[in-house]
């Protein structure tokens, strides 16, 4: 099988291909004789499943028999959470559904901060959980958890199993689920009898799904709607959110920008969705967002959000959010149209289907890029005044956005960045330039410390040939790096920067701006008492440690990671504690008081704005 | 009923564990559920749940669009009260010695209801009817001491010929 390249992916990664992927039948296998694990595996084969995560136990064990003998890799992690993120990084990477599997009770619970994350972010991922035997369900029996109860509220569905019979049916369908329409996770519970069970596998299944049936294509009436919209603004704003990457849609998305010249921001989830090299790309709006892309959101007359929820990370305080906007709002989920925002015009359908038939209507208005000039005029000045940024810290320190910069600039735009949550995450959205679809991966959503060592993990095993760097904090690190071991014994060769800053150093930036500098338990000890020292840890977890402490060495250190392609490679690059992300929009405050830096308003009611 | 309130009938597959999604999606999004009754339909792989729901529309609209969403959900109607015949069941024991018993079987005769228990000091009462008659029948009874009630969810269907259990999901459920 050929490894997918960035072009590629940009054309696999809609929910429409991946359904196409999963529901074509590689064989179809008549009539045979197994148990119900012998069916989940050969389902599993027969949906395309190349590898899965997962934590083997006692009520799961039935599963790794026949697991054993087949050609799906499994790869042992160390705990599940990390199973979970890797099936979510892996899926990112990929288009892919990703799968992870454990037993029943502690590690199905483990998996659920995974589970919530790939829910927010609408990841298309499949958990595997053994269960108890059907007989002992509901009697407190040793390692029972209700983990399709638990996962209610953060699973796009789940089904307990019921049946050795039903499990083909069943996990076609829970692919089919996690990978179209809006994706999502999907658990599969199955009680260990109902794998031991004898029954007869066959192939394919029919899938049963009366009440489920997307929208994948937009009303003609609305487009037209939205056309007449776009027509007559004066101050567009084209919001591009994940479902733009998820849709495949980032050519159209283009095309779409460079028609009408209207200016694009792209949200924390949907970096790489147009190039930041584009001159009509504004950046990120939002907390950590640029001055222009903010800005433009603010004063704008017309949004047109593809595939966004104006999240409030987003939007700021929301009744002060666009004040003067008309929203066109195209999403695949009609549940997020006016969900936080009245939308004056919905579009439910997939972005790429909405963005194809916008780019034919607006087409015959032949708009162009002159019609915006009195907005691409305040644009351009804001974007000259306020570009982003940092100061270089006064005490001596490494700056971590300059590491962060000089990765970025090193690696190229043709590498996978994942983050975990935090500064580093934001430094890394700001000062990584993003090119190219499903380069970026990071929490957005959840918010899940932790999540970038096993996501990174995933994100390599399903794209090998392209370089996997984690940009970490040490806070977030120290979360999840017990898969680096898992890494180094499969042969996974990651990158992990560790943004060292002895700190939790979003909370410390917020105990200096609103705790008087009351910093309550922010300071983590990596600093003053190399408690853990990241290179020991590093060693002793398989993989090359490297330092980095100061400015002169680190285009060097990147460059010797860089060539390290057989083992994971940790960096500690020792950064200073007080540098701050700016831009910033306090919580709960508009998007008007945006600090472009500490004591800094941008001036944005000058007359020659 | 109150302005705000409405009737949300909902088709669902008949499975286990649908009205815990169902009900759980509520409280989750912070509706509150007034009334909630469930049951098999003609199609016995169909369960209609009646859910009365208090919110404004915008919102009203949310939490419905969040139900589409649920896989089990097959389909969802508002039942306008004016166009359904909306009823809910109670049970009442009041307090009827002798010399309030010919008073309490009149009330009864009024409302239509039916005694279904007799003792010595108590009656038993079913009745039927829409939410506000039942609320007459209750605050008649109550001098009389109300002893023990209970009461169902509200059930509707609406008036006329047309069907809402018809329809390309419902035939395949």
């Amino acid at each position: 099988m050929t490894r997918p390249t960035p072009e590629t992916l940009a054309h696999r990664v809609t929910p429409a291909t991946v359904a196409a992927a999963v529901n074509h039948a590689p064989a179809v296998v008549a009539p045979v004789a197994t148990t119900g694990a012998g069916a989940l595996v050969r389902s599993l084969e027969a949906l395309g499943v190349e590898v899965l995560f997962g934590i083997p136990g006692g009520t799961i064990l039935p599963a790794y028999d026949p697991l054993f003998d087949s050609k799906v890799r499994h790869i042992l992690v160390r705990h599940e959470q990390g199973a979970g993120h890797a099936a979510t990084g892996y899926a990112q990477a990929t288009g892919k559904v990703g799968v992870c599997m454990a037993t029943s009770g502690p590690g199905a619970t483990n998996l659920v901060t995974a589970i919530a994350d790939a829910y927010m972010d609408s990841v298309p991922i499949v958990a595997i959980t053994g269960q108890v035997s059907r007989a002992s369900i509901g009697t407190d029996a040793f390692q029972e958890a209700d983990i399709q109860g638990i996962t209610l509220p953060i699973t796009k569905h789940n089904f307990l199993v019921q049946t050795p019979e039903e499990l083909p049916r069943i996990l076609a369908e829970a692919f089919h689920l996690a990978a179209t329409g809006r994706p999502g996770p999907v658990l599969v519970d199955i009680p260990k009898d109902v794998q031991q069970s004898p029954t007869t596998f066959q192939w394919p299944p029919t899938l049963d799904l009366p009440g489920y049936r997307p929208t994948l294509h937009p009303h003609g009436k609305q487009i037209r709607e939205a056309a007449r919209l776009i027509a007559a603004a004066k101050r567009p704003v084209l919001y591009v959110g994940g479902g733009v990457l998820k849709a495949g849609a980032t050519d159209g998305l283009r095309k779409l920008a460079e028609t009408t010249g209207i200016p694009v921001v792209t949200t924390l989830m949907a970096l790489g969705a147009f190039p930041d090299s584009h001159p009509q790309h504004l950046g990120m709006p939002g907390m950590h967002g640029t001055v222009p892309a903010v800005y433009a959101l603010q004063k704008a007359d017309l949004l047109i959000t593809l595939g966004a929820r104006f999240d409030d990370r987003v939007t700021g305080k929301l009744d002060s959010f666009a004040p003067d906007a008309k929203v066109v709002h195209a999403d695949i989920d009609p549940a997020e149209i006016g969900k936080n925002r009245h939308a004056d015009v919905p579009i439910v359908g997939d972005a790429r289907h909405v963005i194809d038939e916008l780019i034919a209507a607006v087409s015959a208005d032949a708009t162009g890029t002159e019609r915006y000039e009195p907005w691409w005029n305040t644009l351009n000045e804001l974007n000259r005044r306020y570009p982003l940024g940092y100061e270089e810290p006064t005490d001596g320190t490494l700056a971590p956005q300059y590491v962060i910069e000089r990765i970025g600039q090193l690696v190229g735009p043709d590498a996978i960045y994942c983050a975990g949550v935090g500064q580093h995450q934001m430094w890394a959205s700001q000062f990584i330039k993003f090119e190219k679809p499903a380069t970026w991966l990071n929490s957005g959503g959840a918010g899940t410390m932790g999540y970038a060592v096993p996501a990174a993990m995933g994100a390599k095993v399903g794209r090998p040939d392209t370089q996997v760097w984690a940009i970490d904090g040490d806070g977030c690190f120290q979360m999840t790096n017990q898969e680096l071991a898992t890494c180094a014994l499969e042969g996974i060769p990651v990158k992990i920067a560790v943004i060292n800053n002895g700190n939790l150093g979003m909370v410390r930036q917020w105990q200096t701006l609103f705790y008087e500098g009351r910093y309550s338990n922010t300071e983590l000890g990596t600093h003053k008492h190399r408690i853990p020292d990241f290179v020991k840890l590093a060693e002793a977890l398989g993989c090359v440690g490297l330092r980095c402490e100061s400015k002169a060495d680190v285009d060097k250190i990147i460059k010797q990671a860089m060539e390290i392609n057989d083992a994971p490679v940790v960096i500690d690059f020792t950064v200073g504690k007080d540098a701050m992300v700016w831009p910033m929009v306090a919580a709960g405050t508009s998007n008007d008081e945006i600090m472009f830096a500490r004591d800094v308003r941008p001036a944005f009611d000058e007359d020659d704005l | 009923m109150s302005a705000n309130q409405h009737t949300l009938s909902v088709l669902v597959e008949n499975k286990p564990g649908v009205l815990a999604r169902v009900s759980g999606l509520f409280s989750r999004r912070s509706f509150n559920i007034d009334s909630l009754a469930v049951g098999e339909t003609e199609n016995p792989d169909v369960s209609r749940i009646t859910i009365v729901v208090n919110a404004d529309s915008s919102p009203l609209e949310q939490v419905t669009k969040q139900l589409n969403k649920l896989v089990n959900v097959l389909k969802i109607v508002e039942l306008d009260p004016a166009q359904s015949v909306q009823r809910e069941l109670l049970l009442v024991k009041v307090r009827a010695d002798r010399a309030q018993r010919s008073q309490v079987l009149e009330t009864v005769e009024l409302f239509r209801a039916r005694v279904i228990d007799v003792a010595p000091d108590t009656l038993t009462i079913e009745a039927t009817g829409n939410p506000d008659k039942l609320d007459a029948l209750l605050r008649d009874l109550e001098p009389y001491g109300i002893k023990e009630m209970v009461q169902s969810g509200l059930v509707a269907i609406g008036r006329g010929s047309r069907s809402i259990t018809t329809g390309p999901a419902l035939r395949a459920a």
